[in-house]
């Protein structure tokens, strides 16, 4: 359940994003999740990405500013109070969340998240005592 | 009836200014010669003696002195009297490497209040007058250069500094300020604030003494209007003691400099090469009467034009204009002076590329500073509070650098141009 996130530095101005979206198109990688930090200025866009060591070194290639680091891809029950519950097991075991956001699409009634925490493995091992065992990144669609 | 703080001196012939100066100079080249081996052995390096000077059309024979000179010479190397005798020192705003520390003897700041004494009665002052003096007070020539000119003409002297506006229009309102002497810019903004507070009723201002930076003739319109007051220019550098330099009589077409104190020339910044009368080029002074730091022949980098024509007040020192330009690369932005190599120290030291743009602008007649700054990969993170850490940890070191806030706005990497011969750093949006 631990997969690559690409961070990259955006300036804010129109169509910035959508020059990144188009690299990633016209070389067929797929958009697992998205999520933007945003500042005054500029933006740090965040993606899971079907492969995610071409992605970044294409990225890189274009100029762009960018870091990966691994980050966790938690099953969370599709249900109401499914997310309540995962959250209740991080805070039971004491997990600073950095910050998370949703992958697209769901799968045997689980949605999945995205969390950055510092220690990812520690992570994985309170989830799976918990009964939550994630899927593969292949069957997430990441390789 | 126009008043002069020193009649004498303000209204006196060409000819009788020319036997003070010439006098004068003589005395303080032999001065120099004597007390700053520095000069001296400028002096001797174009092989010039004292001996050469008789007079102010000798001027052109000595050599230049420059704002490297003074870095060189810190913070004692053009000291012409023993410390024993001086009493004090002002510096120019903070700016390490470039700092400017100058030294007076107690007839020096004399002089220098006299200077500013001037200004002040040129501006109508009289002892009847509340004098609220709103120029930062401490290194800083203004505060401490206006306060003295404000008691030698016996005003009630209000030192205020710079800032904390309630105070400062509490104290303007019940204690009836007369006279405001600041930066513009500030004045500008004491005027706005007078107005969003309706205080308008309650302000007894008459004039303006408003210096340190420029503005323009539009700006001085908006603060007269708003203000109901005449607003008059003041110009000066630390170098040369400090305001007081020049300033604005009622005419309000340029500014009488001190002759009998400070000797003008205008050259050419390429070759150093004097200008005819009434040319546009640098401003260079010659300190005929200070005995700490006295400066022989300094390039002030202003770029402007000196004026004989007779003036309706009666005083006949030259007029020199407003300052059209620099010819060095300095800024002044809220009234301090930054170097574009101050930036680019900073940047470097906090593991910045040296490649960025500087945009200043006026608004609300305020200026503001906007450093443009590409994002690297070692200062990326994935993380937005570590990028704005280090964001703020920039923001401070430029504030520590130059001593006013710098906005830093970070973009993508390799979109300010790469120099190809000599780049493009500064972008002044302001229309002064």
């Amino acid at each position: 359940m631990i997969i690559q996130q690409i961070s990259i530095f955006l300036e804010n101005r129109a169509g910035q994003l959508s020059e990144i979206t188009d690299i990633l198109a016209q070389s067929n990688i797929d958009l697992r999740a998205i999520h933007i930090a945003e500042a005054t200025d500029y933006g740090v866009v965040r993606l899971i990405v079907s492969r995610p060591q071409e992605a970044a070194n294409l990225l890189w290639d274009k100029g762009y500013i960018l870091s990966t680091r691994p980050v966790v891809a938690a099953p969370v029950p599709d249900r109401p109070g499914g997310l309540a519950k995962v959250l209740h097991i991080l805070a039971d075991a004491g997990i600073d969340i950095n910050y998370m956001y949703s992958m697209f699409g769901s799968r045997d009634e689980m949605a999945y998240m995205i969390f950055r925490v510092k220690d990812v493995k520690h992570l994985c091992a309170v989830l799976e005592a918990n009964g939550l065992n994630g899927a593969t990144p292949e069957e997430l669609g990441i390789q | 009836m126009e008043r002069y703080y020193q009649p004498e001196i303000e209204t006196a012939s060409r000819e009788q200014m020319l036997v003070w100066q010439n006098e004068r100079l003589v005395k303080q080249v032999q001065h120099v010669w004597d007390n700053v081996p520095y000069y001296r052995k400028k002096m001797e390096e174009k092989g010039v003696t004292p001996g050469d000077i008789h007079g102010v059309e000798d001027l052109h024979k000595l050599p230049f002195l420059t704002k490297d000179d003074l870095r060189e010479a810190y913070p004692y190397g053009l000291l012409a009297k023993p410390l024993g005798e001086c009493v004090r020192i002002q510096s120019t705003s903070g700016t390490t490497g470039r700092r400017v520390v100058a030294f007076y003897t107690q007839h020096d700041v004399d002089l220098w209040e006299d200077c500013c004494a001037r200004a002040i009665v040129a501006a109508g002052g009289t002892k009847e007058d509340v004098c609220h003096v709103s120029y930062g007070y401490g290194l800083f020539t203004g505060g401490p250069g206006l306060n003295g000119g404000s008691h030698k003409v016996g005003c009630l002297t209000l030192p205020m500094s710079s800032g904390n506006t309630d105070r400062q229009l509490q104290f303007m309102t019940d204690l009836g300020s007369t006279i405001l002497c600041c930066t513009p810019s500030y004045a500008a903004y004491l005027a706005e604030s007078i107005h969003e507070r309706g205080l308008q009723d309650q302000i007894k201002l008459k004039a303006g003494i408003f210096g340190a930076e420029a503005w323009s003739e539009e700006m001085r319109r908006d603060i007269e209007n708003k203000l109901g007051i005449k607003a008059y220019d003041i110009y000066g550098l630390t170098e040369t003691s400090g305001p007081g330099v020049s300033f604005e009589c009622s005419e309000q077409t340029g500014m009488h400099i001190n002759e009998d104190h400070f000797i003008p020339e205008i050259i050419d910044p390429d070759t150093g090469e004097v200008l005819p009368e009434g040319s546009k080029g640098e401003l260079v002074f010659t300190s005929i009467t200070k005995e700490a730091f006295p400066l022989l022949r300094y390039h002030t980098r202003d770029i402007c034009v000196l004026s004989r024509k007779k003036c309706s007040c009666g005083r006949t020192h030259v007029k020199m204009s407003k300052p059209m330009g620099r010819s060095d690369d300095m800024l002044i932005i809220r009234g301090v002076n930054v170097f574009p190599s101050q930036i680019e120290t900073v940047l470097l030291e906090q593991g910045y590329p040296a490649n960025y743009v500087m945009i200043v602008d006026r608004v609300n007649n305020s200026d503001t500073l906007e450093v443009q700054v590409e994002m690297t990969a070692e200062n990326f993170s994935d993380s937005l509070a570590q990028i704005t850490e280090k964001e703020k940890a920039l923001v401070s070191a430029l504030k520590a650098m130059l001593g006013i806030y710098a906005k830093v706005k970070l973009v993508a990497p390799k979109s300010i141009t790469r120099s190809e011969g000599k780049a493009v750093r500064v972008i002044d949006n302001r229309k002064i």
